[in-house]
């Protein structure tokens, strides 16, 4: 009785839960045979099959430049964010001191205020520190927008660590440093791993802050695709594209392997 | 004395070559207090521990042990009072530059070292060389008899082994204190008894100071040389197992240790002496207790007598008026055969139950539930205390 109201029921669901899923992805995934297409134009479905706009990507150097450049800046952000944000999570979790979740609001708020207004915000000050158009200035952006994400992961993690350990190492005769190096960060290593994989997805895709922050001479690739598609339409732009969601997944992927390790033995 | 002893290579600074100075207390606490925002955990502790001591901390959950021990360990600043250990005021000292081993009791193991990487850790910090952490590492294995497990994770040993190497991992240093909170508490009772001794055995053999922390009266009794009764952040008795059981200072320890017949009256002093009366009930009380309890005239008091001082007779046998001797009217509710024991329980005309517990093959007459007896007991076998209650 109960099966005959459930089948179709829970058929329903799946149905649903199958649109959604397309919906969400499918705009996404278009772009990977627009990719390949061999005609000059982006059309779908794509007509004929040719590798010749990754062969256009890799040798025009607007598009090598734009590669480097935001893997440089991605890289940056995630050591500095991954650095700053493992002391902030020590220093929110572990520590008592007063306006201890004031800070903790302070750190995450990336997460809640609209991102145009941290870019017109960070454009207007990094335009007096002359910052704008920088590296420096990207990296330090991006790293204010990635930290809550090392914060979180790195939290999470340390919220698991028995109190106890650290007083133990303490008790044995490691000061401070020495037990948060030999004991704390070992336990949180994946926290912090993770955080740092998702620092560098942040950074890698970010192209609001990016457009206020870059210049002619300095573009990341996201900048560089949006410049490109406001001009031509050129199907390249679906093979940086889809190589720029390749490495997302790839590193999206990894972190949520990471984090599921048990600590380093 | 094991070759683990005196064997201290490391080159930690002052904690290191100190000449055993029997004299000195290895440690000393002078109104030692802790109040968090609601509560004060630990109100005015004074406590004396010689070098090589074991002194276990007792009482109810919530009295202030933990309190005490973290305060002693440097995890927890203290709001009053001073803490020295071997002579040296610990109140600016860090936690890691106290020479203090502490045993938690989930183990508190790191859990991503061996069972012998974290033995050789306190060793590690303090700068030993690698042949001599091996060695040690290796003895201290041996004295919780776990060799050939050094290879194995935290999780990969059983509760009481995990036990050995937090408690090896505690003394390989030769700490100057050995703090331990409950260390048993997670363990069966078999396991934990077997363990007490163990713990016992190798303490002593190494001439450790230990302080030690357990709500089990049976343990502390087991293992230590004395036991401070803690209660609402006060040590309220502090003395060898015997001062306690036999001369508590109070009903509550009267209460803690031991089993206890506690009759309730008040405390009278005439010609003859002191007495406590109760109803029409009146006892005679040694003049030793009366003077050690310095009760006023007319106050709420009470006698503890231990349930094995207490003597069943006959109803018209001579003992009950025997001189020193206090007797009550009881008649028997149930006699229980318990092996080596016979246990009766009484009641007494007011309707309160008393407990006698006598050595099976004494001789000794039995009782059957339903008999009117008297019940005796010398009058040096009571205690008086005061009834804050009464
Ligand atoms: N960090 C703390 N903050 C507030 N109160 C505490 C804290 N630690 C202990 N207490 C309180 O102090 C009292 C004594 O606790 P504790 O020393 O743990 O007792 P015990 O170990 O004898 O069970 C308890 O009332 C406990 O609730
Ligand atoms: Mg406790």
């Amino acid at each position: 009785m109960t099966d005959s109201w459930r089948q179709p029921h829970r058929l329903l669901l799946v149905a649903l839960g199958a649109l959604t899923v397309f919906f969400l992805l499918a705009p996404t995934l278009v772009v990977v045979p627009m990719s390949f297409t061999a005609s000059n134009s982006l059309t779908f479905p794509p007509e004929g099959f040719s590798t010749r706009w990754y062969e256009k990507m890799v040798t025009d150097p607007q598009w090598s430049t734009g590669f480097v450049n935001s893997a440089k800046v991605a890289f940056l952000t995630a050591v500095l964010a991954t650095a700053l944000g493992t002391l902030a999570a020590l220093g929110t979790v572990r520590g008592r001191f007063p306006g201890r979740n004031g800070l903790q609001l302070l750190i995450l708020s990336p997460l809640i205020v609209p991102v145009i207004i941290i870019a017109i915000g960070m454009f207007s000050v990094f335009v007096r520190w002359k910052l704008a158009g920088s590296i420096a200035g990207l990296v330090l952006a991006h790293t204010a927008l990635a930290m809550p994400f090392v914060v979180v992961n790195v939290a999470t993690s340390l919220r698991t660590v028995d109190r106890n350990l650290e007083l133990a190492a303490q008790s044995l005769g490691a000061g401070p440093v020495r037990t948060f190096r030999r004991i704390t960060l070992p336990l949180i290593l994946p926290g912090v791993m993770a955080g740092g994989l998702f620092a560098f997805i942040t950074s890698w895709d970010e192209v609001v802050v990016s457009i206020f922050l870059t210049s002619a001479r300095f573009r990341t690739l996201p900048v560089e695709m949006w410049e490109q598609v406001r001009q031509v339409v050129d199907p390249t732009v679906a093979a940086v594209a889809t190589t720029l969601l390749a490495v997302t997944t790839t590193i999206l992927l990894l972190a949520l392997v990471v984090r599921r390790q048990a600590p380093a033995r | 004395m094991s070759a683990l002893r005196g064997s201290t290579g490391a080159a930690g600074g002052a904690t290191t070559d100190r000449p055993d100075q029997p004299d000195r207390p290895a440690l000393v606490l002078r109104g030692l207090a802790k109040s968090f925002v609601d509560v004060q955990a630990v109100d005015g502790v004074d406590l004396e521990v010689r070098q090589g001591e074991f002194v276990t901390l007792l009482g109810p959950s919530g009295s202030g042990k933990t309190t005490t021990l973290r305060m002693i360990a440097g995890f927890t600043r203290q709001s009053a009072g001073t803490i020295e250990i071997d002579g040296v005021d610990m109140t600016h000292v860090p936690p890691h530059r106290r020479d203090v081993g502490m045993i938690f009791q989930n183990y508190a193991l790191f859990p991503h070292l061996t069972a012998a990487q974290n033995i050789a850790f306190p060793l590690e910090m303090r700068r030993a060389t690698r042949s001599e952490i091996k060695r040690r590492v290796a003895e201290a294995l041996a004295l919780v008899k776990l060799e050939g497990l050094g290879s194995r994770y935290p999780r990969q040993l059983s509760g009481g082994q995990q036990q050995r190497i937090a408690f090896a991992r505690a003394v390989v240093f030769h700490p100057r204190l050995l703090l331990m909170d409950e260390p048993l508490g997670a363990l069966d009772k078999k396991l934990r008894e077997a363990l007490q001794l163990e713990v016992m055995h190798i303490s002593r053999q190494l001439g450790a100071t230990v302080i030690y922390v357990t709500h089990d009266q049976e343990e502390a009794l087991v293992m230590s040389d004395r036991i401070a009764i803690f209660s609402r952040g006060r040590i309220e008795q502090l003395g060898r197992g015997e001062d306690l059981y036999d001369r508590p200072v109070s009903l509550f320890v009267a209460d803690f240790i031991g089993e206890s017949n506690i009759l309730r009256g008040r405390f009278e002093r005439d010609g003859e002496g002191g007495w406590l009366a109760r109803g029409n009930l009146r006892w005679r009380v040694a003049a030793a207790q009366e003077d050690r309890a310095a009760l006023s005239d007319g106050s709420a008091a009470a006698i503890v007598v231990r349930p094995e001082r207490l003597r069943i007779v006959g109803l018209n046998d001579p003992a009950v008026a025997a001189p020193g001797v206090n007797a009550v009217e009881a008649s028997v509710r149930d006699a229980l055969y318990l092996g080596s024991i016979r246990k009766y329980e009484l009641m007494l005309p007011d309707g309160q139950a008393a407990t006698v517990r006598r050595q099976v093959g004494g001789g000794e007459r039995e009782w059957q539930s339903g008999d009117r007896v008297g019940l005796i007991w010398a009058v040096n076998d009571a205690v008086l205390v005061a009834d804050p209650n009464g």
